[in-house]
């Protein structure tokens, strides 16, 4: 029974990875940008919350009815003011102006919120559990979270392969000179998929702020686990980002139950081997 | 940050300052006239204190005091200090380690290299006070650290307890402190004495859990039976093998260091799980008030270690402030919350000005053996280096208590003072419901 809660705890984390991966899954399968700044602005999302909840006086969770379009519009700008101009064929300049992103956020956070751990309290959700077997708890909030993460996935995916905005996300990706000559204006495509991609951190943003304490530095600590996600379930593919995040979960989980120092270790290990024996990931869409 | 920009750019500019090279040709040309010029500009001779303290990155809440401490320092220090019947003007040159320990080694070498500091100060954390400590000890700079327990600080140097170091002082508690305070504070209730360890695997979740000098060896000996399922990585997402193992041994008090985030997971993680001890004392995690508050309801008695705070029975001996008016003047200047490393930064520079006054000249040499000769009553208690437990380290009290809800704020309640009774207890613990 022990290693049953072991491992449904395990992919309920898995849920967490998948959400901070979603977002980073989706650029990288447009427009093959590698977002280093993405951990940082998942905690700008939870700063962005942390403003609407105390003016506002809102749960958390109601807090996301504002914090989606702001950090979308935030993103659809970043895009289409700074992003695109690095693009390019060489992965690099993106890489770097990212990267700096990332320091600047986290020093203008520390500027305006100083280095205080925050979090954001959304009441009695919690601490609450549902006991679904003798020995086997599962808290209301993680459940909520993996719940949100499925349907994020299974709502790209279907914005991807049934709506319009979809075809033009897979035409820009596939082929760009192309596509524009097709009258698509891959400015407004990419920024398209930023601000989607940021809406998918705001929610991320919220949940992490609820589930844990944080302060203006943690972005990148959080990113690692989101870019092996992104790996392991292939680039590019939703529905592989989230069971990616799942198999990172629960060999952490695994880990941890043998050793707790193992735990993100046994996490990188099958990272590591699963880049060995199959270097484009699990489910790769992008070749 | 602030401070360091003006003499940092002149420099980088020409990589020597003008003042440099004036004294260095002055030196060669005209080395007797020096000498008689020298007692008529004595008003002018300054000393420079170099300052190293993590102000941004994950410690910035350590260095978070600085600004405001080396303000009033400053203030105090307008007429410059008397030493060896001399005046002299005090320049503070500080600089931010960002929490990370490769940048206070860079930082300390430019304070000792470039500045030519005559002393050099460095709080907060091993990351930092470590490699500042290492790179005065290598040039042969006085140095004095604080705000980092002792072990982390000397053995983490590698230093060994027959020699000690030449040039590097340290005054704070140790492990052996925080034990005590924290057995004594469970002694205080009754609980079945089944401990659960969280041991961090970085410098301090080590040290705590390391089998001869940590909990494990010491928990016994105190009558406690302790949990250990060993060290756990930081940033940590999911906590449920240390929960269901606490579970399985039905374990009362949770003791251990974390940092505030992996906190947060773990406590509601256990909430989540069912997991309900009477008792959690945390190192670390549980310092800030911002964290604690944080915390919501769930930070409402949680316990840890106490270093210092505004009901310590101490005064500064350079500002005269009592405890209480220091951490007062703290939260009117900077509408925010006090912290136990405030009353350490100010004790820092209390026992720099006091060497500084007392050394018989400016000479390297003559610092040091000043220092160590401090016997100080400091804001944090007395600091004088006895050799005990190390040549290198004084120690400081140590209690521990409660975080207690008082109004709309969690208040830090000492509830337990048996390894330091000269620091009187403001209220009883009461176990967690």
């Amino acid at each position: 029974m022990e290693w049953v809660n072991t491992i449904v705890q395990g992919i309920l984390t898995g849920g967490l990875y998948a959400m901070f991966a979603a977002g980073l899954s989706l650029i990288f399968g447009v427009m093959r940008l590698v977002n280093i700044a993405h951990g940082d602005l998942i905690v700008l999302a939870a700063y962005v919350a942390l403003v609407v909840t105390e003016t506002l006086g809102i749960n958390p969770l109601v807090s996301l009815a504002f914090v989606v379009p702001i950090m979308a519009i935030a993103g659809y700008v970043l895009q289409r003011t700074i992003l695109n101009r690095t693009l390019g064929d060489d992965l690099l300049p993106p890489l770097l102006v990212t990267f700096g992103l990332s320091i600047i956020i986290q020093n203008a956070l520390l500027e305006i919120f100083t280095a205080d751990s925050r979090k954001l309290n959304a009441g009695p959700i919690e601490t609450a559990s549902i006991e679904v077997l003798p020995g086997i708890s599962l808290g209301v909030l993680p459940l909520l979270q993996f719940v949100l993460a499925v349907a994020v996935i299974a709502a790209m995916q279907f914005l991807f392969y049934r709506t319009a905005t979809g075809r033009a996300f897979r035409a820009t990706s596939d082929d760009q000179p192309v596509s524009q000559l097709m009258g698509l204006d891959n400015r407004h495509v990419f920024a398209l998929a930023m601000a989607l991609s940021l809406a998918i951190v705001a929610i991320a943003g919220v949940l992490l702020a609820v589930r844990a304490n944080f302060d203006p530095s943690i972005g990148p600590a959080r990113l690692i686990f989101g870019f092996e996600a992104v790996i392991i379930g292939g680039l590019g593919s939703m529905w592989g980002t989230l069971a990616g995040g799942i198999i990172l979960g629960v060999s952490q989980a695994i880990g941890a139950k043998i050793d707790p120092g193992w735990q993100l270790l046994a996490g990188h290990l099958v990272f590591l081997f699963i880049l060995a024996i199959r270097p484009q990931g699990l489910f790769p869409k992008v070749q | 940050m602030t401070e360091d920009n003006g003499t940092s750019k002149d420099q980088l500019r020409s990589g020597v300052s003008r003042r440099t090279v004036i004294q260095a040709g002055v030196g060669l040309v005209a080395a007797p006239a020096v000498l008689r010029v020298i007692p008529a500009n004595a008003q002018s001779k300054v000393i420079k204190i170099g300052n190293v303290s993590p102000r941004t990155g994950p410690l910035a809440g350590f260095g978070e005091a600085d600004p405001f401490i080396i303000d009033q320092v400053k203030g105090i220090l307008a007429k410059g200090i008397q030493s060896g019947g001399k005046t002299y003007s005090v320049e503070i040159i500080s600089k931010d380690s960002q929490s990370n320990a490769s940048r206070g080694a860079e930082v300390a070498a430019e304070l000792i290299l470039r500045d030519k500091v005559d002393l050099i100060l460095a709080s907060g954390t091993p990351d930092t006070t470590n490699p500042v400590a290492d790179q005065a000890e290598v040039n042969e700079v006085p140095c004095i650290t604080t705000n980092c327990p002792w072990q982390p600080y000397f053995f983490g140097r590698k230093g060994d307890p027959k020699k000690g170091f030449n040039w590097t002082y340290h005054f704070f508690w140790g492990l052996e402190d925080i034990i005590a305070s924290f057995t004594a504070l469970w002694d205080s209730a009754p609980t079945n004495k089944v401990v659960g360890g969280m041991f961090s695997n970085d410098a301090d979740g080590n040290a705590f859990g390391d089998a001869n000098l940590g909990f494990p060896a010491a928990l016994p000996k105190a009558g406690y039976k302790l949990v250990d399922p060993g060290r756990f990585q930081l940033m940590n997402n999911d906590f449920t093998a240390q929960i269901s193992a606490f579970k399985a041994a039905n374990v009362e008090i949770v003791t251990g260091v974390f940092i505030p985030p992996d906190f947060a997971t773990f406590w509601s993680q256990a909430a989540q799980q069912g997991f309900k001890p009477k008792i959690v004392t945390v190192a670390k995690a549980l310092l800030f008030p911002s964290a604690v508050n944080a915390l919501g309801e769930r930070g409402n008695g949680l316990t840890t270690e106490i270093w210092w705070s505004p009901n310590h029975p101490f005064k500064s001996g350079l500002t005269g402030q009592s405890s209480k008016e220091l951490a007062d003047a703290y939260v009117k200047a900077a509408n925010r919350p006090w912290t136990q490393p405030i009353g350490f930064q100010h004790a820092l520079f209390e026992v720099a000005i006091d060497t500084l006054k007392r050394a018989k000249s400016l000479d390297p040499k003559a610092i040091r053996d000043a220092i160590a000769a401090t016997d100080y009553q400091s804001i944090v208690g007395p600091v004088k280096w006895t050799g005990q437990p190390v040549k290198n380290v004084t120690k400081t009290p140590l209690v521990a208590g409660q975080w207690q809800r008082k109004g709309a704020n969690l208040d830090l309640v000492i509830t337990a003072n048996k390894p330091a009774p000269q620091i009187p207890v403001g209220g009883k613990m009461e176990l967690l419901s």
